[in-house]
């Protein structure tokens, strides 16, 4: 279809950025979306994923969030972004940033714009990669390993189930030129969104970027981070934040500890084109709720690299659970553990005939030391012990088998010292869940790119048109 | 009784940097606190890579004294999501660095009690 393009200032003093919650679908107060438009947002960007949930929603290409969180969000954010004839961002859609993810969120936008008879030029941009065009980058030196990884085998690419390359604010900054009203990116980093506005008005690259950080998780940068979202002011000498609900504060603290928020290293922050350094940033209260940020910069790269994410199947798993409460096996519990993993071996082998690594089996003493393991610092008796057999195969069919082999042993094994079959306490029937695909991340891998836009896809929709 | 590092912090808390790291945060409540923290002999890459299994020159230290925080981070020993990993978000790995009772270090600086 035909869009306009939009014209875009770059004489602005300043550009303010509406983030109401740290991910889409996580909710908000919608008085907190009404303060920000008052107070004279030129943008609402919000992340809608991330990797911190596991591999699971990358390889699989499902979202984390219920399609209700979503549309409840859309419906009020889609709502006060046309009224105030401002552009909507979204980041990272359907979790993963997968183009089914994109898919996903665009429908559900579609539905909200026509159930709203809202008009927006929706752009759907996706960041999803062949792996077969990332093997000739590969051959050509241009895909590089970030710590810890080690170097990457063309196989490896072609295993995975989905890869996605994380945009920079370029994509974004095209979509808005090219006359999006609401922007639906694929996986995106979390920044993007945020510092795609200021940077494409003319603001400098460092507040730009260095706030687009603070406020990419919504209040987790203030006092409350319960209460809702924030406001950053982006201008030539450096931003200001504030949360958006007038009962919470941002302070010096609460914004400068932001910084350390889910990241490796707390003053340098890698982007596409370059990199975040804060390290000479100064935090300033302007009153009892509002922080000034200065002295933040950005050091731009000789080589411009985006961020692949890969996952793939590593294979099946299926759990079983019991639980323990008879004092003496509790006593004995790591004895109990050893014996039947020991005698689980032994079954496996002898009724379905499979070789050590043909399959993996985790036991985790839930209430003993299941979560850290020979790291807990604590060895406090427990009353009661759950006890976790996750069982992991080369299909659905084998761990389920072995998860079964496993069954009267979970249930009757008692410790060297028994003289009788205790029976645990199981609390399903069937014993066995059967959690179907396992997947992995594989890849911590850059590729080079001379053009910041070329890895990724853009499509236009004017809303309503064609629903 | 001996005060932990996480008696001495405001918050001690864990989690993910990216699927293939995990960081550690000692927020402490004061420059006394900060001191003890921040002392190289009670809290460095050795006393990490026993605490976590963590390969001792892959460990980074980030001692910030503006926001009297002390902040470790360090690659996972198994990936996030992976078949063994039994915190997928890294969020209960503060409780063996919280644990640490710093009694030396606490008493060269008169941070205790």
């Amino acid at each position: 279809m035909r869009v306009r393009p939009k014209e875009y200032q770059v004489n602005d003093t300043a550009v303010r950025i509406l983030v109401p919650s740290g991910m889409l679908g996580a909710g908000f107060p919608p008085h907190t979306i009404e303060r920000g438009i008052a107070l004279g947002a030129d943008a609402i960007a919000v992340d809608g994923g991330s990797t911190d949930s596991g591999p699971y929603y990358l390889g699989s290409a499902t979202p984390k969030t219920a399609r209700a969180q979503v549309e409840h969000d859309l419906r009020i954010l889609l709502r006060a972004a046309a009224d105030a004839r401002i552009p909507l961002i979204v980041g990272s859609c359907g979790t993963s940033g997968t183009d089914a993810g994109v898919d996903w969120v665009a429908d559900i936008t579609r539905g909200v714009l026509a159930a709203e008879g809202l008009e927006l030029t929706v752009a759907t941009i996706y960041s999803e990669q062949r792996a077969s065009s990332l093997v000739a980058d590969l051959r050509a030196g241009a895909v590089h390993a970030l710590p810890p990884a080690g170097a990457l085998e063309a196989a490896t690419l072609e295993s995975c189930t989905h890869i996605v390359a994380m945009m920079g604010h370029e994509p974004i900054e095209a979509a808005l030129r090219g006359g999006a009203d609401v922007v639906l990116a694929g996986r995106a980093t979390d920044t993007a969104v945020a510092a795609a506005v200021p940077l494409m008005r003319g603001m400098p690259a460092g507040p730009s970027w260095h706030a687009a950080k603070i406020v990419e998780c919504g209040g987790q940068c203030t006092t409350d981070p319960r209460a809702g979202g924030v406001l950053a002011t982006i201008d030539h000498g450096g931003f200001t934040i504030e949360p958006l609900d007038p009962a919470t504060a941002c302070t010096p603290t609460s914004v400068a500890a932001h910084m350390l928020y889910e990241t490796a290293d707390p003053f340098r922050m890698r982007e596409p084109a370059g990199t975040i350094d804060v390290t000479e940033a100064t935090y300033r209260a302007l009153d009892d709720r509002v922080v000034r940020v200065e002295g933040s910069r950005f050091e731009p790269a000789p080589q411009y690299t985006v961020k692949l994410e890969g996952a793939r199947i590593s294979g099946y798993e299926t759990m079983s659970f019991t639980a323990i409460r008879d004092p003496h096996i509790v006593a004995n519990i790591e004895d109990w553990a050893a014996l039947l993993h020991r005698i689980l071996g032994e079954w496996v082998s002898r009724t379905l005939r499979l070789e050590p690594d043909e399959y993996a089996v985790d036991i985790r003493l839930y209430g003993h030391n299941a979560v850290l393991q020979d790291r807990d610092p604590a060895t406090v008796p427990a009353r009661e012990v759950g006890v976790m057999l996750l069982v992991h195969a080369g299909d659905q069919a084998t761990a389920t088998a072995i998860a079964k082999v496993a069954n009267p042993l979970m249930l009757h094994l008692p410790t060297a010292d028994m003289d009788y079959l205790p029976s645990t306490a199981f609390p399903f029937s069937p014993a066995e869940t059967e959690r179907g695909a396992a997947y992995e991340f594989v890849l911590n891998h850059v590729v080079d790119t001379d053009d910041p836009t070329a890895p990724f896809r853009t499509e236009y929709r004017k809303a309503t048109a064609d629903v | 009784m001996s005060e932990t590092l996480g008696d001495l912090a405001l918050e001690v808390r864990s989690k993910n940097a990216g699927p293939f790291w995990t960081t550690l945060e000692l927020f402490m409540r004061d420059e006394a606190g900060y001191a003890v923290a921040a002392d190289e002999d009670l809290l460095n890459e050795d006393v990490i890579a026993r605490l976590y299994g963590a390969p001792v020159d892959q460990i980074r230290f980030f001692r910030i004294p503006a926001l009297n925080v002390v902040k470790i981070s360090f690659p996972r020993v198994v990936p996030q999501g992976g078949f063994r990993d039994r915190d997928v978000h890294s969020g209960q790995h503060h409780v063996p660095l919280a644990a640490l009772t710093p009694t030396a270090a606490g008493a060269r600086n008169g941070a205790d009690g």
